[in-house]
């Protein structure tokens, strides 16, 4: 995510950086770079111009010519300015304090609109404890309705639907009416998809606000949209004054400029981003992490979020227990790697690491390697996985057997095994490396 | 080049697109090419197309071979359709069965353009068409294609539930052999073009269709959203190397965005749009003009 901009905008500014002092022309080289960097990120012309130009204003002023390091207070400008503009703190949903509360959500064909409307509810259910229904309210796609109702059932959320023959506008007036008698904390309208220049159906998207009265209305923006991304989000914001926004497809490569135009032209917030076509990969938008981020300082915080809702307190307790009494096995193990697993890709977490962006650019996790692992040990007795040094000759033979893989694999894995286990018995003896430090040498 | 792209926040978009079309050529200033090059970035086609584009036209303008502003936004035009006219721009239905592999990024509009092709050939043109539901992982994908089949009264096969889609290509192809049908037309699932795996998919149902027919898929169709930036160039780079994308089928011309990834992705890569999307009915798919486009890039 964005990650092409983070190192223009870092070799731009590395090269700034390396001078003692900062000239107009020095402060010129840079915002052109920038600007083009932006430019190819489809940022708004018009955006991208405001933009520059206020770093621009900022980097020549007295606080930084004649400084010991303008080179980074570049940096911290142009971060200060992409936070400015990104919109600050990270916003939620409104919630309504007399259930239920109803989102719209709306936005062009392709969008990602059904899938978003699944991954809300899931998200919502999963982080609010919310119940949560789903109306299907595009008629107009064929199978729009069928989508819904499987991916509305995957994410937990009970699917009102009454086929395609009756008017959207009715289906949702309905559909908000059995949320209320069923006690519903939330409801989301998925609409269908429409182009902002279709004045007959952007006239019954503002009816279905009009029948439903949502708390917010939620406008779905591809990740990859170019510069039209700014007509887009001003018609919609006409016609039914959308309350935020969701960013799709962001597990792309583009680098998402259509974030900071609608943002910018807009002054709607990007409340949610979507990064994966599994129903789990959805998060809140965090803006100020996000400009960070878009500078190569990586997303920590994502990270350490994503980390705590997949991990079990108990179990982090009795791995701990295990350590300490030098009991932990390859059924922990496995279970350590399933909950790793659980945060998501591995190459999407890789992204997240600071300073990781770059240098691990061209590396691919290739995560089946995890499926033949997994195979390996499970092709293990109980007693062979709590104790691995068991392993020899013929019971080598029936795990590689078992597992589909051969005894070399099954060598190697008990190898790295013993290896492991060995530095986290130092580390349960209080050899503990200083995580802090590592952070700060990553940076 | 962006030297010109410094100040003038003030002026509208509206103001750009209705000066570009009369009166933009008649005083040649640097504000022109300035505007110029907006009008371009504005359509999304790109930093380095762009940058090519206005600096050709001020050089013929300012040596003198050029004058006037009516020779000027012909000769734009003209430079503009010249980088979107490449390679074979038609679709050569004369293998019996013709195999079309249709590819693209999530909601770019891949099935929607299986559909209206499928309708096009059968109804327009008289062919007798199989469409292979090959997307196997979207919830609702093979029935969204089953509903367009049938509008276009084309014959239609699909695998069970998560098959495998180089099985539903086979399975297709055998049916439309078996039946005599003209073409076949392979649906396949939407994938983002970093998701190695799913590309390396792709590619299997290319292999799997080229086993059974050789010189077949006999085209490779990459749908792209005109709403795209400046990643569609990455999309076409990197679905060409999964597949020998033949061609662009441009989708949803009828808003207002330009679809000026087209030509970037003409001029690096060489791969022509074939077919225009240009609205949800049956009959919105259209032959690309490259003359036409042109003119729709700079004017509204």
């Amino acid at each position: 995510m964005f990650d092409s901009l983070a190192e223009k905008l870092q070799a731009t500014l590395a090269d700034v950086r390396g001078r003692g002092t900062l000239t107009e022309a020095d402060v010129n080289a840079a915002m052109r770079e920038i600007r083009l960097a932006l430019l190819e990120a489809d940022v708004n012309f018009k955006v991208v111009k405001s933009f520059t130009n206020a770093v621009k204003e900022r980097a020549l002023g007295a606080d930084v010519i004649g400084k010991l390091n303008p080179g980074q207070q570049v940096v911290k400008i142009v971060s200060d300015q992409l936070t400015e503009l990104m919109g600050g703190a990270a916003r939620d949903l409104t919630f309504s304090p007399r259930p239920p509360t109803v989102v719209v959500m709306a936005g062009l064909q392709g969008s990602g609109k059904t899938t978003a409307t699944a991954k809300l509810a899931r998200y919502l259910k999963e982080q609010h404890g919310s119940s949560v229904a789903v109306a299907a309210c595009d008629v107009y796609r064929p199978a729009a309705v069928d989508q819904l109702i499987k991916v509305g059932a995957q994410a937990g959320a009970t699917v009102y639907e009454q086929g395609t023959d009756q008017d959207p506008v009715k289906i949702a007036a309905w559909a908000r009416d059995r949320a209320q008698s069923e006690g519903k904390d939330v409801l989301i309208v998925d609409t269908s998809g429409r182009l902002h220049v279709d004045q007959e159906l952007m006239a019954e998207l503002a009816n279905i606000k009009k029948a439903v009265k949502p708390h917010d209305v939620l406008l779905v923006v591809d990740a990859m949209t170019g510069q039209d991304a700014v007509n887009v989000a001003e018609q919609f914001a006409e016609v039914v004054q959308f309350d935020g926004v969701v960013m799709t497809k962001l597990d792309g490569d583009a680098r998402g400029g259509a974030a900071l135009s609608v943002k910018a032209i807009t002054g709607k917030p990007i409340l949610f981003a979507s990064t994966g076509e599994k129903l789990d990969q959805f998060e809140r938008f965090h803006p100020d992490r996000m400009a960070q981020r878009i500078l190569g300082m990586g997303d920590v915080m994502t990270l350490i979020e994503k980390a705590e809702t997949a991990y079990d307190q108990d179990q982090a307790a009795e791995l701990e227990r295990k350590l300490r009494k030098q009991e932990f096995g390859l059924d922990d193990f496995l279970e350590q790697m399933r909950q790793v697993r659980r945060l998501g890709p591995l190459q999407s977490l890789i992204g997240m690491i600071p300073g990781m962006g770059k240098e691990l650019r061209g590396v691919k996790v290739d995560e089946r390697e995890f499926d033949r692992i997994q195979a390996i040990i499970l092709s293990m007795t109980p007693q062979e996985r709590r104790h691995p040094e068991l392993i020899k000759g013929s019971r080598r033979l029936r795990i590689a057997q078992g597992s589909g893989t051969n005894v070399q694999a099954v060598k190697a894995l008990i190898k790295q095994f013993e290896q492991m286990r060995k530095v986290m018995r130092q580390v349960a003896q209080g050899r503990m490396p200083d995580l802090g430090a590592l952070m700060r040498q990553a940076r | 080049m962006f030297r010109r792209l410094r100040e003038n926040l003030r002026k509208t978009r509206q103001a750009l697109t209705s000066e570009i079309q009369a009166t933009l050529f008649e005083d040649l200033s640097d504000e022109t090419w300035e505007r110029l090059e907006e009008a371009l970035i504005y359509a999304d086609v790109g930093a380095a197309t762009t940058a090519q584009v206005v600096g050709q036209l001020e050089q013929e303008a300012t040596s003198g071979s050029i004058s006037g502003g009516q020779a000027l936004t012909e000769r734009l035009t003209e430079l503009l359709a010249e980088i979107a006219r490449t390679g074979d721009d038609r679709i050569d239905l004369t293998p019996e069965p013709t195999i079309i592999l249709v590819a693209g990024v999530n909601g770019t509009g891949k099935t929607t353009t299986v559909g209206k092709l499928a309708w096009h050939l059968s109804k327009e043109l008289g062919q007798t068409v199989v469409v292979g539901a090959a997307d196997t992982f979207r919830a609702a994908g093979v029935e969204q294609l089953e509903v367009w089949a049938q509008r276009a009264g084309a014959g239609f096969v699909k695998g069970p539930p998560d098959a495998d889609p180089g099985s539903v290509a086979y399975d297709t192809i055998a049916a439309a052999r078996r039946d005599g049908a003209d073409v076949v037309i392979i649906d396949t699932a939407g994938r983002l073009h970093t998701q190695d795996d799913l590309m390396a998919e792709l590619a299997k149902v290319k292999r799997v269709i080229s086993k059974q027919i050789p010189d077949a898929p006999h085209e490779t169709l990459l749908t792209v959203d005109a709403t795209t930036g400046q990643n569609g160039l990455r999309q076409a780079r990197l679905f060409s190397e999964a597949v020998p994308v033949s061609g662009l089928v441009l989708t949803k011309l009828d808003g207002t965005a330009k679809g000026g990834i087209a030509l970037a992705i003409a001029k690096e890569l060489g791969i022509p749009v074939k077919l225009i999307g240009i609205g949800e009915q049956l009959e919105d798919l259209r032959p690309f003009d490259s003359t036409d486009f042109a003119r729709a890039l700079v004017t509204e």
